[in-house]
């Protein structure tokens, strides 16, 4: 069947406007446009898309719900695989998930799911159709670090399941990347973040936050002391990288944890909130990813003129299309097969630019990608009187330096298997502190399958 | 919440706070700090842990008066809550990891300064416990800016009072303190420990060096979370960049950049002007500080 209606555009706000406020970008689905475009959906007998979720959410049959004006259907259809999905439907790569496997998308545009999701998670949040029902307690106490996704995808199945859920946050706020990464004009804290938690809470789940890991309790105390039957660490991938090169520890260079942390989680872009946060004049971000395009956009929102630096082409930038479309939209300036050797400053200290040098596409390397090779004597001064470097993210290692038995590799990341079990009995592990930084979503499927393996993991210790 | 079950003023800008914080109480050792946020809207201010009860379960933190931040905190009163207070933070200092044998014949000398002395009474103690010699040198301005006198003298076997105008002791700065200690008055150390200013352990740690005597300083960088996430903490320690907040605070004084630690600890100062008192002093630091 040929593809009749086009795909229904979302609207969004301005970019000349949106460039000078930190409200969201896109405004999401009306209803009759949700209905419009959940009519596309061609139903397939094998549904692609609902393979490539990494939660397998029921795609067609939410899609159908939508279609038929059934909205509290379709929330209770998500529902039942996916605890965060005003999250998901916002910040999931939908374009290399289940859109990228609609079959509308060989010929065509395909579903737009990830709008239609958001659609039903904000719409059953303003209309409370769908509540989360806490289970009867089946007496186990189960431990999890870490409220990020993995953590709050694994707290709500254990829940579900009848587990007494703990979930143990480092810092003041639960949400882990969701409330000090990424930024509030991608995913609204107060009314998108908070009441996901707090859904995933009213199903039984209790957060404590300001306990960390490795050092207010360990994963030994947790099991041995605190009666635990076990432990889930979705600790995430949150200590910063750095280039090693010369004048990076300058006044006025900072990791994108560091500035987004102040922006996103302490509320730095707001006059009423004490933390302070550098407005540069000039801003270089160094890096690629969507965690470079939410630095330079916050940026830019402070009212810096922003630039990216990024060693490879646009082709190979692995941050989202639409996040690299964005920031284009919104003025930032993509300087691309550049690389930065040398932070520069001032007398007093403080960065006054950046010497970059000019690269070319060498032979693909193991990944496949074709690496970037300097090219002789082409190095030039960029001004700039902030540089942010976002260079990805390593597993914060304070948990597995206190935790006997715990496997890591080289990179930091702990050991685990497809189901989460670490080297560990008891003790299993999901998302980036195990894989690395990647995406939410992955980390939410990491932290599903881990609380299935925790359920059979205490199931056989009871026998 | 976190409630204040006792507030004193310990000079015109300190004061000391006990805390409810149960499990920071319990797993709380010497050198190592918190992060208080008095409320939605507040700072993550990072405060080096100045006492700690498992029994009661409480912390005690001893704050100065010298920005928006610290400002804040102070305002609290008894029987008010902090919205959080996270922690223990930090590696404990390096005794605390060494057995009795290794620990038997061991000399300290401490170089307090300003409120960084609050933070030297654990490390006092715990010492003091295991009955190592501990001598204590504490540095004020003056005569009314000294803290944990009484404190200090319960624990150490000696304790040397220095003021800068002479009001109280030895008039001078610690550094000349301890070197008239060792080689006026033949004190032998086999570790110095300097907690306070920056400027004060730079010079600490100068001395020091000219004695021969190693040295550990506690380094209050700027930080955020207090994690290992932001970086805002990094500082050059032998010739690599080190996170302050997870690898020390504690680091060994030969080996830091003391200079690139200034500095970087001044950057946001810009910041903060309207919100500092004009009470120009070596101890008055950013706001953001581990003391």
């Amino acid at each position: 069947m040929a593809e009749r209606i086009p795909r229904v555009p979302a609207k969004e706000q301005d970019p000349k406007e949106r460039a000078t406020n930190f409200d969201e970008v896109c405004y999401g689905y009306d209803a009759r446009e949700a209905v419009r475009e959940a009519s596309r959906c061609l139903h397939c007998r094998n549904p692609r898309c609902v393979a490539s979720c990494p939660v397998n959410v029921k795609i067609p049959q939410f899609i159908a719900c939508i279609a038929a004006g059934d909205f509290a259907g379709a929330a209770a259809v998500i529902a039942e695989d996916s605890s965060l999905p005003a999250i998901c439907g916002r910040v999931c790569p939908q374009e290399s998930q289940c859109e990228g496997s609609c079959i509308l998308g060989v010929k065509g545009e395909p579903v737009a799911i990830g709008r239609l999701e958001r659609f039903v998670a904000d719409w059953n949040r303003e209309n409370g159709a769908v509540k989360p029902v806490p289970a009867p307690s089946n007496g186990y106490k189960v431990a999890v670090i870490g409220s990020g996704p993995a953590g709050l995808a694994c707290a709500s199945d254990l829940a579900r399941m009848g587990y007494e859920v703990t979930v143990f946050e480092a810092l003041h706020k639960p949400g882990g990347v969701l409330e000090y990464g990424i930024p509030e004009f991608r995913l609204p804290k107060e009314k998108v973040v908070k009441p996901e938690i707090d859904a995933v809470c009213s199903l039984g789940v209790k957060i404590v936050t300001d306990v960390i890991a490795g050092r207010t309790v360990t994963v030994d105390s947790l099991l041995d002391k605190e009666g635990f039957s076990a432990v889930f660490i979705g600790s995430g991938a949150g200590l910063p990288r750095f280039m090693g090169i010369p004048g990076e520890n300058l006044n006025g260079v900072f990791s994108a944890n560091e500035f987004l942390t102040r922006n996103n989680l302490m509320k730095a872009y707001r006059d009423d909130y004490l933390t302070p946060v550098m407005h540069g004049r000039k801003v270089v971000v160094v890096g690629g990813g969507n965690v470079a395009m939410d630095a330079a956009r916050t940026a830019l929102r402070l009212g810096s003129e922003t630039a990216i630096v990024y060693r490879r082409t646009e082709t190979e930038l692995p941050a989202r299309r639409e996040e690299v479309h964005h920031a284009k939209e919104e003025g930032v300036e993509f300087m691309m097969l550049t690389n930065p050797v040398e932070v520069l400053g001032d007398e007093k200290g403080w960065v006054r630019g950046i010497r970059c040098i000019r690269m070319e596409l060498g032979e693909p390397d193991a990944s496949g990608r074709r690496s970037p090779v300097p090219v002789p004597g082409s190095e030039f001064d960029i001004e700039a009187d902030e540089v942010i470097m976002a260079l990805g993210t390593s597993p914060n290692p304070l948990i597995s330096r206190t935790t006997a038995g715990l496997e890591t590799t080289r990179k930091g990341c702990i050991v685990a298997d497809e189901d989460g079990a670490t080297s560990r009995p008891g003790v299993f592990a999901g998302g980036d502190a195990v894989t690395g930084a990647a995406t939410v979503i992955l980390a939410m499927g990491a932290g599903r399958k881990a609380a299935a393996a925790i359920d059979r993991y205490i199931r056989e210790q009871a026998r | 919440m976190f409630r204040i079950v006792k507030k004193e003023r310990l000079n015109p800008l300190v004061y000391r706070m006990e805390v409810e914080a149960p499990m920071v109480a319990a797993a709380a050792r010497p050198g190592q700090f918190l992060i208080v946020r008095t409320e939605e809207k507040g700072e993550r201010v990072p405060l080096t842990i100045s006492d700690y009860d498992p029994d009661r379960g409480t912390v005690t933190i001893v704050t100065q008066e010298i920005g928006a931040s610290t400002e804040d905190i102070c305002s609290f009163e008894e029987g008010q809550s902090f919205a959080d207070v996270a922690g223990p933070l930090g590696m404990p200092s390096d005794f605390v990891g060494m057995s009795d044998g290794k620990l038997s014949g061991r000399r300290y000398v401490f170089i307090a300064g300003g409120v960084g002395t609050a933070p030297v009474y654990p490390q006092v103690k715990w010492l003091h416990s295991k009955g190592v010699a501990v001598d204590v040198i504490v540095g004020a301005k003056t005569s009314s800016m000294l803290i944990y006198k009484e404190e200090m003298s319960r624990y150490c076997d000696n304790l040397y009072i220095c003021t800068d105008d002479g009001s109280e002791g030895f008039h001078g700065m610690v550094t000349g303190m301890l070197e008239n200690l060792v080689q006026e008055q033949g004190k032998r150390y086999t570790q110095a420990v300097a907690i306070g200013p920056m400027i004060m352990m730079k010079f600490a740690t100068l001395t020091a060096r000219k004695l021969g005597l190693p040295i550990i300083v506690s380094l209050n960088t700027l930080m955020v979370d207090g994690t290992g996430m932001c970086g805002a903490c990094r500082v050059t320690v032998g010739g690599k960049t080190r996170f302050a907040c997870v690898e020390g605070p504690e680091f060994d004084g030969y080996e830091v950049d003391f200079d690139e630690a200034m500095r970087r600890q001044s950057m946001y100062r810009q910041e903060e002007k309207e919100a500092e008192p004009h009470v120009c002093k070596i101890d008055i630091r950013t706001k953001n500080q581990v003391k």
